[in-house]
């Protein structure tokens, strides 16, 4: 195909420093895109700009911040990716992390007092069994049914949270609050910081979910499975693949992964329940998946920076600046990476002949 | 207790207007091949538009272009993203509804919380608002509801008995039979794209004009979502999509009332039940236990690409 | 009669990368003749004519219309010159009605539609070529033979003038074939010229005035279809290059009972029945051809064997064990393979490399597995084995499959499946778009099964094929099984008829 004397035509492979090239470049042009609009509110770019990498990211103080605010974005992210590796649109990490805090936030506040550390990985259990249930029931409706996911799972968001926030603000509701934030956690259940660095001991979570996923996914059968899936339904149930149960699985697994990010949120962080206590999260993961390329490694540090870009508003707020920067910058990055998205898939090139032509690039013409 | 209902019809269809714009829009859009998840995120960057005009000007006339225009950018953008680039619909639907939520609250900082001085007021169409019952649910309403009152049969005499309507169906159908009879496949996509997002914007204009004259954060609060599902529920057509948004109305609304009489029951809960419903919903339109031939368009959701043909 | 020149196309050349699809052709059009454009796959009979589309735009040549010369740039500069075609593959949208589908290709017309208007135009038509068709029904009801109509309905709304067919009889019945060429020959006495694509010399005798012989991108022959031989037509469609068959077929002793299929009821997508009460059983060491149109159940009995389709009612037993209720996975486990005919959406993963996908089925076996990993180098021998053994040709076992030609993507798909001496194979149009080299490999691939001894069950339009390669053959139509006979016992006009629905 032609327009004009530009001559696209369709790849067949990416070499790896594309991949990774690619999605770099373009973060830079939304960056540049979105200084449009910063400069449209009257602030200027640069000046932002250049606050927010030093906030969080040219201090020790920073870096440690922008990982504390990673881990959830971790969890989520992850969750998030091994979803869309199937083409599981899971929209519902933030349902999902709210409901496995809600099962986990309960065992911690009315739960029996069991002795240590059985106390604490029981309610490890009991938070991804929360989200992985919460997320079941959209993956039984996908795998039997075929009722589109992505509805169901961002319906069971608005679900989850308005019923953590009738916990909080209800029977839950701490006695000399106001806001609508539960007792603290038993403190025998508070996960301690690794060392001085203020950083949870949660993220071995992350790091030990994300290098599991990555061997799953890489050298499993399972994992095999799943990228056959993902690329043909069709060529999967020839194969003889159970198609129901992966979708069942990868589902379930997403959901418990999410529902994790409530654990390590609550345990390591908050130490209480909360209602807002997703905050976002599960949106921010789904960003986070798509500029990873859904690669489990990748996560973690993509994870790492869009914490330190959250953490960053801090800072601009007090220029002036509002705090929805952070997502209208996570918004305008992606839509520029998923532009240039395409020219991983298409090489674009500059004929000097002026003559029209199609061109077929594969095969022989008939 | 005639009066209760009343109010709680014409209540209803307030409501049910705030979503129609946009589900008909998405109906148009998706009919088309395209499908916009983003619609959450474009409802609000009409909203902010709308609203920023409105503070800024007091001319009701400049915030509806201004919100129109808006809508139509985005949709603008979207439609180069997907239809040129051929980008996975889904992906670009989420960064659109994160784009317009952050961008909104972004642009809309400085004004949240003030009210604005003009807004929508309910006319009284003469003669027709003085019929009891009828007059006060249907002609005691706003000047966004009135024009609903027409786009509703627009548009079904657009897609069901006009010749661009017919290729519209067979747009979202087979994309390929049309480009072999030369017409321009991609050029169409783009105008509904655009359309549908511009009525999106108007859904979003809806809630900070006229429902309210305030801006907030977020104040969409996920009727973006209740009008996606009306798209499929409906079945791809503006007259089950105008019923349902008037039943999603009368269960919210009724919901909200219901506080006042069962106040045993959590807020939450009645919160809750527009959510629930779209599922179940969804579920009864789209799952595939249905043996009937479903309406939902052949190519939705498809990138169209020439070379494949 | 004097017939007039209404087109012609001198030295017409076009290139595909470095593929020579059009080399030099000369193609002379007159008006009211019905001309035939002959060969095989890959001669380049569909590109010559995408060219009269407008579609492509020829390297070098002219084309002349009229005395005039032309240029077509573009599919719309062919709609004004009156050229038209119906594709193999039909272009119309289900949802819609007969004459809604007639009204979009008509380019121009009233916003608002004029249901009446049309249905009276198509009446016309209809009645004047013998075309029937019911305007109000939607096309998803239609049968194909009715679609194909309503294909070449659109053509006359259009007043096209010059008419291309693609392998038009490709998707009927004999019947339905002969009738096909009736209205056609209507067309022509009216005045249209009709080019139809085929690869079958005895339609292409019977039905056409003139005959144009492409091979390898050339014309290799043209005359009028008078002069007319099966040798003169096979010297130029084939050359005089002989198929050698480097495997012989042997006569097979200790045949067994391999599948027993005993009345078979199998519904299609639409929930249609695809298969009414099938009957017939499989031996060990046998080619069984199922012949018959596309469209009629084979599709649906493919599937239903390899486990991939529920069966409404009725049995399969494999040696002598029901297998009915077994999903493919257990068949796969059985010793049942399946070459479908969908070789890059469903046999093979296009996205995928050659090492993936030369373990689609076995991957969970303990040769490729273990403990739930996948081993590396087992794979990697594998597929380097089906390579040499092949002969498959290839860029680098890591690259997609996409980038491998069709020859020896199917050289791939074949190698898996009767990777562990499968006891049934079902192969479905195994050789279709494929070159000669490629083809011949296949087949001799299919024939050492059968020497083997396991048995191999081929679904095929092509009666050359089914009458050179199988033992039995068996008729689908509509799908009803219409009889079975011994390869060696019947002939091409006793396949016919039972494929046009005639009882056995």
């Amino acid at each position: 195909m032609s327009i004009g004397t530009i001559q696209i035509e369709k790849k067949h492979t990416v070499p790896l420093k594309n991949k990774i090239l690619n999605p770099i470049v373009f973060v830079l042009i939304g960056l540049v895109f979105s200084s449009v609009l910063i400069i449209a509110v009257g602030f200027n770019p640069i000046a932002v700009y250049s606050k927010m990498l030093s906030y969080s990211f040219l201090n020790l103080r920073g870096i440690n911040g922008s990982i504390k605010a990673g881990l959830p974005l971790m969890l989520c992210g992850l969750s998030v990716s091994i979803a869309f590796k199937m083409n599981l649109n899971n929209i519902g990490a933030e349902g999902q992390y709210a409901m496995g805090a809600i099962l986990g936030g309960a065992f911690a506040l009315f739960g029996p007092e069991l002795p240590m550390p059985l106390r604490i990985m029981v309610m490890f259990l009991l938070c991804a069994i929360g989200g992985g249930l919460w997320a079941v029931i959209a993956a039984a409706l996908k795998a039997f049914w075929n009722v589109n996911e992505t509805i169901v799972t961002l319906m069971q968001n608005y679900i989850a949270l308005l019923f953590l926030d009738y916990l909080c603000y209800g029977p839950w509701m701490a006695k000399k609050q106001t806001t609508a934030i539960s007792e603290a956690i038993p403190k025998e259940m508070y996960l301690p910081n690794i060392g001085n660095s203020g950083i949870s001991t949660g993220i071995l979570v992350a790091l030990g979910i994300a290098i599991l996923l990555y061997i799953f996914l890489k050298y499993t059968t399972a994992g095999y499975q799943i990228e056959v899936i993902r690329n043909s339904r069709r060529s999967a149930e020839y194969a003889g693949i159970n198609v129901k149960k992966y979708i069942l699985i990868v589902l379930t697994i997403s959901g418990a992964i999410a529902g994790l990010a409530g654990f390590v949120q609550i345990t390591g962080i908050v130490h209480r329940v909360q209602a807002q206590l997703p905050g976002g999260s599960g949106y921010t993961g789904i960003v986070i998946a798509y500029l990873s390329r859904f690669n489990p490694i990748a996560v973690i540090i993509v994870s790492i920076l869009l914490g330190g870009l959250e953490n960053s508003c801090a800072a601009v707020q007090l220029m002036g600046v509002p705090s929805q920067i952070a997502t209208m910058l996570q918004g305008s990055i992606m839509i520029s990476v998923i532009a240039g998205e395409f020219f991983n898939h298409y090489k674009v090139s500059f004929n000097r002949n002026t003559v029209i032509s199609q061109n077929k690039t594969e095969g022989v013409a008939q | 207790m005639t009066a209760f209902i009343t109010s709680i019809c014409a209540a209803a269809i307030v409501y049910a207007v705030s979503i129609l714009y946009a589900a008909i829009g998405e109906i148009f859009s998706q009919r088309a091949g395209i499908m916009n998840l983003g619609i959450e995120g474009i409802m609000l960057m009409g909203a902010v538009s709308g609203f920023l005009t409105v503070y800024n000007t007091n001319n009701l006339v400049l915030a509806f272009l201004a919100v129109i225009l808006v809508g139509a950018v985005l949709g603008l953008v979207f439609a180069f993203l997907t239809v040129t680039l051929g980008a996975d619909q889904t992906v670009c639907g989420m960064a659109f509804l994160i784009f317009g939520s952050g961008l909104s609250g972004f642009i809309g900082k400085n004004v949240t919380g003030i009210a604005s001085a003009v807004k929508f007021e309910k006319i009284n169409i003469p003669f027709l608002s003085d019929i009891p019952v009828v007059g006060d649910i249907f002609f005691k309403q706003d000047l966004l509801v009135y024009l609903m009152y027409l786009i509703v049969p627009l548009s079904i005499f657009y897609i069901y008995r006009t010749r661009p309507g017919m290729i519209l169906r067979a747009l979202g159908e087979n994309p390929a039979a049309l480009d072999a009879a030369g017409i321009n496949v991609f050029a169409l996509r783009y105008a509904y794209v655009i359309f549908g997002c511009a009525m999106t914007a108007i859904s979003g204009a809806c809630i900070s004009l006229s429902y309210t004259n305030f801006w907030n954060e977020g104040m969409t609060g996920g009727k973006g979502w209740i009008a996606f599902s009306l798209v499929a529920f409906s079945g791809w057509n503006p007259a089950g999509a105008a019923l349902g948004a008037l039943l999603f109305g009368a269960i919210s609304i009724i919901g909200i009332n219901m506080q006042i009489y069962l106040p045993g029951i959590p807020s939450q809960f009645y919160s809750m039940l527009p959510y629930i419903a779209t599922v179940v919903a969804l579920i009864i339109s789209t799952g595939s236990f249905r043996r009937k031939h479903t309406e939902e368009p052949a190519a939705l959701c498809q990138k169209y690409d020439r070379e494949a043909r | 009669m004097e017939k007039t020149i209404l087109l012609e196309m001198k030295g017409i050349t076009k290139r595909f990368g470095k593929t020579l699809a059009n080399d030099n052709v000369n193609l002379r059009l007159y008006k009211g003749e019905i001309h035939a454009l002959l060969g095989e796959n890959g001669a380049g009979k569909s590109t010559l004519m995408n060219i009269l589309l407008g579609i492509y735009k020829p390297n070098s040549g002219e084309i002349f219309y009229k005395g005039k010369k032309v240029s077509i740039k573009s599919p719309k500069d062919a709609a004004e010159l009156g050229i038209g075609m119906v594709h193999q593959h039909f272009e119309l949208i289900p949802t819609l009605s007969v004459a809604e589908n007639i009204f979009l290709s008509m380019g121009r017309g009233d916003f608002i539609l004029n249901r009446a208007k049309m249905e009276e135009t198509i009446r016309r038509f209809s009645d004047k070529f013998g075309l029937a068709v019911d305007p109000g029904a939607k096309v998803w009801q239609l049968s194909v033979g009715e679609q194909q109509r309503v294909e070449i309905m659109k053509l006359l709304c259009r007043d096209c003038e010059i008419m291309i067919l693609d392998e038009p009889s490709a998707v009927l019945t004999p019947q339905e074939s002969r009738e096909m060429f009736k209205t056609l020959r209507k067309m022509a006495d009216d005045g249209k010229t009709v080019i139809f694509i085929s690869h079958k010399m005895n339609e292409v005798m019977e039905h056409s005035d003139r005959i144009t012989v492409l091979k390898g991108g050339r014309v290799e022959d043209e005359m009028p279809a008078g002069d007319a031989t099966v040798e003169r037509l096979t010297k130029a469609v084939v050359g005089s290059r002989t198929l050698s068959k480097t495997v012989r077929k042997t006569t097979k002793e200790n045949a067994h009972v391999l599948l027993e299929v005993e009345h078979l009821h199998v519904r299609n997508d639409k929930g249609l029945d695809a298969l009414k009460d099938v009957s017939f059983s499989l031996r060990s060491g046998e080619i069984f051809a199922i012949a018959g149109v596309a469209g009629n159940g084979q599709r649906e009995l493919a599937e239903a064997l390899a486990g991939l389709r529920k069966v409404a009612s009725g049995k399969i037993m494999m040696n002598r064990r029901d297998i009915t209720k077994m999903n493919a996975k257990q068949r796969i486990s059985m010793g049942i393979s399946f070459i479908p005919e969908d070789r890059l959406k469903m046999g093979l993963i296009p996205g995928m490399n050659m090492k993936q996908n030369a373990i689609l089925k076995k991957f969970t076996e303990p040769e490729f597995s273990r403990f739930g990993f996948l081993r590396s180098k087992p794979i990697k021998a594998v597929t380097e084995r089906f390579i040499e053994t092949h002969d498959i040709k290839n860029g680098g076992m890591d690259l997609p499959v996409s980038m491998m030609s069709g020859g020896n993507q199917q050289k791939l798909l074949v190698a898996r499946e009767i990777h562990c001496e499968p006891a049934l194979v079902i192969a479905a149009y195994p050789v279709r778009g494929l070159d000669i080299g490629a083809a011949e490999a296949i087949n001799n691939i299919l024939m050492e099964q059968r020497n083997r001894g396991a048995c191999v069950l081929l679904i095929s339009e092509e009666l050359d094929e089914i009458f050179e390669m199988s033992d039995r053959v068996a008729v689908l139509c509509d799908g009803k099984l219409m009889g079975i006979r011994n390869t060696s016992e019947t002939d091409y006009e006793e396949i016919g008829r039972l494929m046009s629905g005639e009882p056995a």
